[in-house]
């Protein structure tokens, strides 16, 4: 068992880092601030390759693997949250659920320019009335020759105003025997006709980051454009969700670093009672219990990213991790403040931005509550996963490189 | 078109560097390739995009030097090679310079070498006119610009004074500076790319020289006195008193 | 021990480090000084001020611009006749590389941006630093003639002596120019903080000037940083500001120095009316020499700083940029 980063994941992490640092450090206290996203950060994140960061080459992608894909997204969020949305809802909601699900057409069609950076994707899930509860949702999709007409309405989705496509599940069937099985999910154009979308403001954190909600009203999606079966939209939905999670769960591994970090070096530099602060036990304390899980929790997502790269469902895996990052990030961020004293409450250090922002990740992407009745469910054996359809995609290097 | 560019490995610039038994230590910080040659890269690559060229990137260095070759790769370079020997421990400016000659000799068929404008260790600067010297190819130094065109280079060098536009027929030796541009993040092709490719080591024997005699030595190596010394407060009857002590003090410090 | 002096400048503006290169070989026994280029002309006279033996000149139009190889060919020949111990260079763009060709032509090598020298017999034992002056290291030049080039304003100024005069001994250019000089542009003023060697930061203090009772603060803070330009600009540098001043929006955002604006790490850190709060201390942890004006000899920043200046920097901000100004002049 190899634990260490090959040559290859090291430079990804470094390049990563380097752009996250030196671009978008610098100015996004000010975007924070005035709760606007940065104008260019899509398109630059499109330049370096980011969107397609996980897809194979001939879909338009980079072709690095599922790790690499985690360890960007540990390395954005260390700066801001809503560097790594963008990731969570472009590339794992949307892109590798399209991987996963979609047949050749659908792949070469609609993932190629996501891929490529060319279209933003992400995923509409949730609505005013539903979240954790997906069977529930009551967005439809009614099927009129070639086409299917949606009416609804999603709420909480990431990109929702600046995205060209979104993944949305809906009710085809509202007869079916079980609520979960009447859904099935689509890959809906924005601009098309009957959709309205805004931003949601007021939020608590990433608010350098755009959030809001989309209205559908009789809007036509060609037949083309369901992704796998009718019926299979719940199984989809949750294949994105584990897609999803896991970016979460990398990122949220990068703000307990950037707490530990911050702390370390605050730490060493305060003077009270006649030393560092470093030197005094409760502090110590702190910064101690922020390296420990720090290294838990990079552990668990470099697990997800292997168990992804055998392409073996890692429902379980990813749930546990998810749940312990984003906790544990929150603790970090507010122990962080701690360290900081005064000068933590302010936005002139970074650690009340991560606070704020990390506050969201124990809610959405599958709330801690829902993650523990999922772990509860692994353990005792009442819930057993069973083949897909469609397999998580594994990671081949060389199928993933070769050219288009 | 063929460019060859010369890059070293160096410690990290965040690294703490202290002198132990006579040796240099950077204790954790990584080497990295030496930022000013990125810029020479990120100069090969742009006349790469504009007109179509090979780049080889080339080091002179212990197995560890590969790293900043790989970056190199990563960023763009289509070719590295190594220059290793282990008679080359304590070469300086004017060896390395002989040796590298050498390589670019044996590359053959360069149209552009490019350097970045000194490294952060030795930091003598010597080596790109040194070089463009031994290959009897004009220098072009200090680039803030450059322009090919029609088996010309031109090239604008920023001096104290301003800028110095000058011309040469190719081939032709290069140095840059920051205003060539911001070195681009390797790419994730160009990582993979990297990670993946054999980088051939050339020792002396390959480039058909002999070890070059020294001709700096170093005698001794000591850290700056240090600095944790208490404010001295200048005085004076009038502040004008004061201000010419305080210039004194700080030319004295050398930091001008 | 014989010394040859390359005395740099450009269009007939010396590079005052020639200057201090003469000083140095002036204690060490004979001083030729060689001037390239027609403008330079005037300089011999002033080399000869400076303390100079014999001024070699070379007046050929086809040195009247700089390029390094037909100046090295010439320095070159005119080392080979004259036989030098050592040759001299200020460490400039241009010096540098003059140095760096002249040891191959001459095969030898060059102790480059030398701090200080001491002589053994007729060896140079050159200091110089490594690794961006985090340290330095003792060397000697093991061929023949002993090549140097020295770093501006670490050797003293010569004292001159105007009644002091000799010839222009004219010499040939030798070789020829591979480079075409197209001509000159003027380059762009603005130094950036994160790259500056110099900053000038100025903090709260340049809202408080007892002189300027009556005006509001944005007018005190606009004069305060005035003078701190004006200081910054004479010494080449750029100016800072701590977050006080930023926030209460009397320099833009570009200009903070500290935890959320930029780290610096200039040789010289000249921190006026800043208290020297944690975050912008650690800002500059990098500088290399930090001084501090403040009213407050409590201050924390006098904690950090090297030197320091219990005054009002409406006084001693002024009376330093007219100092530098006089210190640095030509």
């Amino acid at each position: 068992m190899d634990f260490s980063l090959s040559p290859e994941h090291q430079m990804v992490q470094k390049m990563v880092r380097e752009f996250a640092q030196k671009e978008v450090a610098p100015v996004i206290r000010e975007y924070d601030r005035k709760q606007e996203p940065i104008p260019w950060v899509l398109q630059r994140m499109g330049e370096l390759g980011l969107l397609g960061i996980s897809f194979p080459v001939r879909y338009g992608g980079q072709g690095m693997d599922y790790l690499s894909l985690g360890l960007a997204c540990e390395e954005l969020e260390a700066v801001d949250s809503t560097l790594r949305v963008v990731m969570s809802v472009h590339v794992g909601l949307c892109g590798l659920t399209l991987l996963q699900w979609g047949t050749e057409e659908q792949k070469r069609r609609f993932l190629t320019p996501l891929a490529k950076g060319e279209k933003i994707g992400c995923g509409a899930f949730s609505e005013p009335g539903m979240g954790s509860d997906v069977a529930a949702m009551r967005t439809t999709a009614r099927r009129e020759g070639d086409f299917y007409i949606l009416n609804g309405e999603k709420m909480w989705i990431s990109l929702a105003s600046k995205a060209d496509f979104a993944l949305v599940t809906a009710r085809t069937n509202p007869a079916a025997a079980r609520p979960s099985e009447g859904l099935s999910t689509f890959l809906v154009d924005l601009h098309s006709e009957g959709i309205t979308r805004g931003d949601l403001h007021g939020k608590m954190g990433m608010r350098a980051g755009s959030t809001g909600w989309i209205h559908f009203r009789d809007v036509r999606v060609p037949l083309e454009n369901r992704i796998g079966e009718e019926g299979e939209g719940f199984k989809i939905t949750m294949s994105a969700f584990d897609h999803g999670r896991y970016t979460v769960a990398a990122g949220a591994t990068g703000v307990i670093r950037a707490a530990l970090e911050a702390s370390t070096r605050y730490a060493r530099e305060r003077v009270a009672f006649g030393k560092p602060i470093a030197e005094h036990q409760l502090i110590q304390q702190k910064i101690a219990a922020m390296l420990t899980d720090y290294e838990i929790a990079r552990l668990l997502y470099w697990q997800v990213g292997w168990l992804k790269n055998l392409g073996r469902r890692c429902t379980r895996e990813t749930s546990i991790a998810k749940k312990f990052a984003t906790e544990a990030a929150f603790r970090a961020a507010n122990e962080a403040i701690q360290v900081h004293g005064a000068y933590g409450y302010m936005d002139e250090y970074d650690m009340e931005r991560h606070l704020r922002n990390i506050r969201a990740t124990i809610i959405y992407e599958g709330s801690s509550e829902i993650q523990t009745l999922i772990q509860a469910g692994y353990a005792l054996g009442m819930r057993q996963d069973k083949p897909l359809r469609c397999e998580p995609p594994a990671y081949d290097a060389e199928e993933w490189t070769k050219p288009a | 078109m063929k460019i060859v560019t010369c890059i070293k490995q160096v410690p990290d610039t965040e690294a703490k560097i202290s002198l132990e038994n006579g040796k240099v230590q950077w204790g954790d910080s990584p080497l990295v390739i030496n930022p000013f040659d990125e810029y020479a890269v990120e100069a090969a690559l742009q006349q790469k995009d504009k007109h179509g060229a090979t780049v080889v990137a080339i080091c002179i260095g212990p197995d560890s030097a590969r790293e900043a070759l790989k970056h190199a790769l990563a960023m763009g370079a289509d070719e590295a090679i190594l220059i290793s020997d282990a008679a080359l421990e304590n070469l300086d400016a004017q060896g390395a310079a002989q040796v590298l000659a050498a390589a670019i000799r044996k590359i053959g068929d360069a149209d552009l070498v490019i350097f970045g404008r000194q490294s952060i260790d030795s930091g003598t600067g010597l080596t790109p006119a040194q070089i463009a010297r031994r290959l009897g190819w004009p220098l072009l130094s200090l680039a803030g610009s450059i322009e090919l065109n029609n088996g010309r280079v031109r090239v604008e060098r920023v001096i104290e004074e301003g800028r110095q536009i000058v011309s040469a027929a190719l081939p032709a030796v290069l140095s840059v500076v920051q205003s060539i541009g911001e070195p681009r993040y390797p790419s994730f092709m160009g990582i993979r790319r990297a990670s993946r490719a054999t980088i051939p080591t050339w020792s002396l024997a390959d480039l058909g020289i002999s070890a070059p005699t020294p001709l700096v030595e170093q005698r001794a190596m000591f850290a700056p006195p240090s600095r944790e010394q208490p404010c001295e407060f200048i005085q004076g009857e009038t502040v004008t008193e004061i201000a010419e002590k305080l210039v004194e003090k700080i030319l004295a410090e050398k930091v001008l | 021990m014989k010394t040859l002096v390359y005395i740099d400048h450009f269009k007939g503006e010396v590079q005052p480090a020639s200057w201090e290169a003469i000083g140095v070989a002036r204690n060490w026994g004979t001083v030729q000084a060689v001037i390239l280029g027609a403008s330079g002309e005037k300089l011999v006279k002033q080399a000869y001020e400076y303390g100079a033996d014999e001024v070699f000149f070379c007046d050929d139009s086809n040195l009247d611009d700089y390029r390094a190889d037909l100046f090295a060919s010439t320095l070159g020949a005119l080392a080979t006749a004259q036989s030098p111990d050592v040759i001299l260079f200020p460490t400039t763009t241009r010096g540098r590389e003059l140095a760096a060709i002249l040891a191959v032509d001459l095969n030898s090598g060059v102790l480059a941006d030398v701090t200080a020298l001491e002589l053994e017999g007729t060896l140079l034992v050159a200091t110089r630093p490594i690794y961006e002056g985090k340290l330095f290291e003792k060397v000697v030049c093991l061929g023949r003639p002993q090549i140097a080039t020295l770093r501006p304003r670490a050797f003293p100024r010569p004292s001159r002596d105007e009644s002091r005069n000799g010839s222009a001994i004219r010499i040939e250019k030798q070789g020829e120019s591979a480079v075409q000089v197209e001509g000159y542009a003027v380059s762009e003023s603005r130094v950036s903080l994160t790259d500056a060697g110099v900053i000038v930061a100025g903090g709260r203090g340049v809202t408080n000037n007892p002189a300027m009772a009556g005006a509001d603060e944005a007018t005190i803070a606009r004069k305060g940083f005035e003078l701190i330009g004006e200081l910054a600009s004479v010494l080449g540098g750029a100016v800072g500001a701590s977050r006080a001043v930023v926030d209460a929006g009397y320099i833009p955002y570009s200009h903070q120095v500290g935890q959320t604006g930029k780290t610096v790490a200039p040789d010289l850190y000249i921190a006026c009316g800043i208290s020297g709060a944690i975050q912008h201390i650690s800002g500059i942890r990098g500088a290399k020499l930090v001084v501090a004006i403040n009213k407050d000899p409590e201050a924390p920043i006098f904690k950090v700083a090297r030197y320091g200046v219990v005054g009002d920097l409406f006084q001693v901000v002024p009376a330093l940029t007219e100092a530098f100004r006089k210190r640095l002049s030509k």
